[in-house]
C-alpha cells in the first residue's frame, strides 16, 4: 500500500471507495461529496503537497450506474509523485463540489467537463461553456450525442467580455 | 464598368479585360486564414526557398481589407464559421478564395460534431488544393490554377 493511499485511508476511511494501482498509476475513487475535502488534504503538506492540478476529465460509462466519472490528475512538485482521484457521478444528479478554491487551474478544466459532459460543479465561480459555442445544445462528448451533431452558430463569439 | 458604357465598343472592353486580368493575376495580395499545419507549409511557400514572389503574390496582408486572395489553410470548426464569413465579407471585390488542404476542402479526416465538412458550405471557393498538408509546390500550383481562372474573367462581371 502506497503512502498516499495509507494516509487517505486513515483520514477518510469512510469515503475511499476503491483503489487501483495499474503499473504504478495510482487511482483512488472517493465519495463525490468529499472531493473538495480530499483535495484540500492532498494539497496540504501532510497530504503530499499535490500543488499541481494537471487535468480534470470526465468519462461517460454509458449503461453503467453511476454513469459518469470525474478524474482529477494531481502531481506533487516536491515528491514528483502523481495520483488520480476519481469521483463517480450519477446521471440523475450530475453535481460535484468545485475545487477551484484549491487550484486555480481547475476553473477551466471544470468548465470543460461541464461543457462536454454536462456535469455541474457546485460553487464554481463562472460555470460557462468553454469549447463549444454559446448556442450549442447538449453535451458533445456524451456517448449518446450523435457523432455528426453539428450545430451552427449565428454570430461570432466575442473574444473578450463585453 | 463605367468605361464600357462611356465608350460603347466591345472591342475595347476585350482588350481592357486582358490588361486588367494581366495586372490582377500578377499582383495577388494574399490574406492567410491559417488555422492548422497547412499554414506552416504556406510559410515555406512565401519564404525564400519556394518564393511566391516569383508569381507576384508575396505581399501577405493580415487585414482582409487590403487583400484580394484568401487562403483558408486548416481545419474550420463550427465556432469559427461566423468569423470566416465576416473576414470574407470584409474583403473588397474582386476577391478569390483558395481552400488549401484536406480540412478546408472537405473536413479532412475529422468527421465529428465540431468540424465543418468543407468551407464551400459557407463561402465560395475558387481553387481546391488537396493534400494533408499539400506540398509547397501544390500551393503554388493552386495559385497558377487561379491565374487561369482570372484570365477568363471580365471586368463587366465584377460589381
Amino acid at each position: 500500500m502506497s503512502d498516499i493511499e495509507q494516509s487517505l485511508r486513515e483520514k477518510f476511511a469512510e469515503d475511499v471507495m476503491a483503489v487501483s494501482d495499474f503499473r504504478g498509476d495510482l487511482a483512488i475513487t472517493v465519495r463525490r461529496e468529499r472531493i473538495a475535502d480530499v483535495g484540500a488534504f492532498l494539497l496540504s503538506p501532510e497530504g503530499g503537497a499535490f500543488a499541481m492540478m494537471l487535468d480534470i476529465c470526465g468519462v461517460d460509462y454509458l449503461g453503467r450506474e453511476p454513469r459518469f466519472e470525474v478524474v482529477y490528475h494531481l502531481m506533487s512538485l516536491e515528491t514528483k509523485e502523481r495520483v488520480r482521484i476519481k469521483a463517480q457521478v450519477s446521471e440523475g444528479d450530475p453535481t460535484v463540489p468545485t475545487v477551484t478554491h484549491l487550484w486555480k487551474a481547475a476553473n477551466w478544466f471544470e468548465r470543460e467537463v461541464y461543457d462536454l459532459f454536462g456535469i455541474t460543479f457546485s460553487g464554481h465561480p463562472d460555470l460557462r461553456r468553454i469549447l463549444t459555442h454559446d448556442e450549442f445544445v447538449g453535451h458533445a462528448l456524451r456517448k449518446d450525442y450523435p457523432l455528426d451533431g453539428r450545430q451552427e452558430l449565428s454570430r461570432p463569439t466575442p473574444f473578450a467580455e463585453e | 464598368m463605367g468605361i464600357e458604357t462611356a465608350i460603347g465598343s466591345p472591342a475595347i472592353t476585350t482588350q481592357l479585360d486582358k490588361v486588367v486580368n494581366w495586372a490582377r493575376k500578377y499582383s495577388l495580395w494574399p490574406m492567410p486564414f491559417g488555422t492548422a499545419c497547412c499554414a506552416i507549409e504556406y510559410m515555406s511557400v512565401v519564404s525564400s526557398h519556394y518564393d511566391l514572389a516569383r508569381f507576384g503574390a508575396e505581399v501577405v496582408r493580415f487585414s482582409p481589407r487590403q487583400s484580394d486572395l484568401m487562403l483558408v489553410m486548416g481545419t474550420i470548426n463550427t465556432k469559427m464559421v461566423p468569423i470566416l464569413k465576416r473576414i470574407y465579407n470584409q474583403m473588397c471585390e474582386p476577391k478569390w478564395v483558395i481552400a488549401v488542404g484536406a480540412c478546408a476542402c472537405s473536413g479532412g479526416l475529422y468527421n465529428n460534431y465540431s468540424v465543418v465538412q468543407g468551407i464551400d458550405q459557407y463561402i465560395p471557393v475558387d481553387v481546391y488544393v488537396p493534400g494533408c498538408p499539400p506540398t509547397p509546390e501544390g500551393i503554388i500550383h493552386g495559385v497558377l490554377k487561379l491565374w487561369e481562372k482570372i484570365e477568363k474573367e471580365s471586368v463587366k462581371d465584377w460589381k
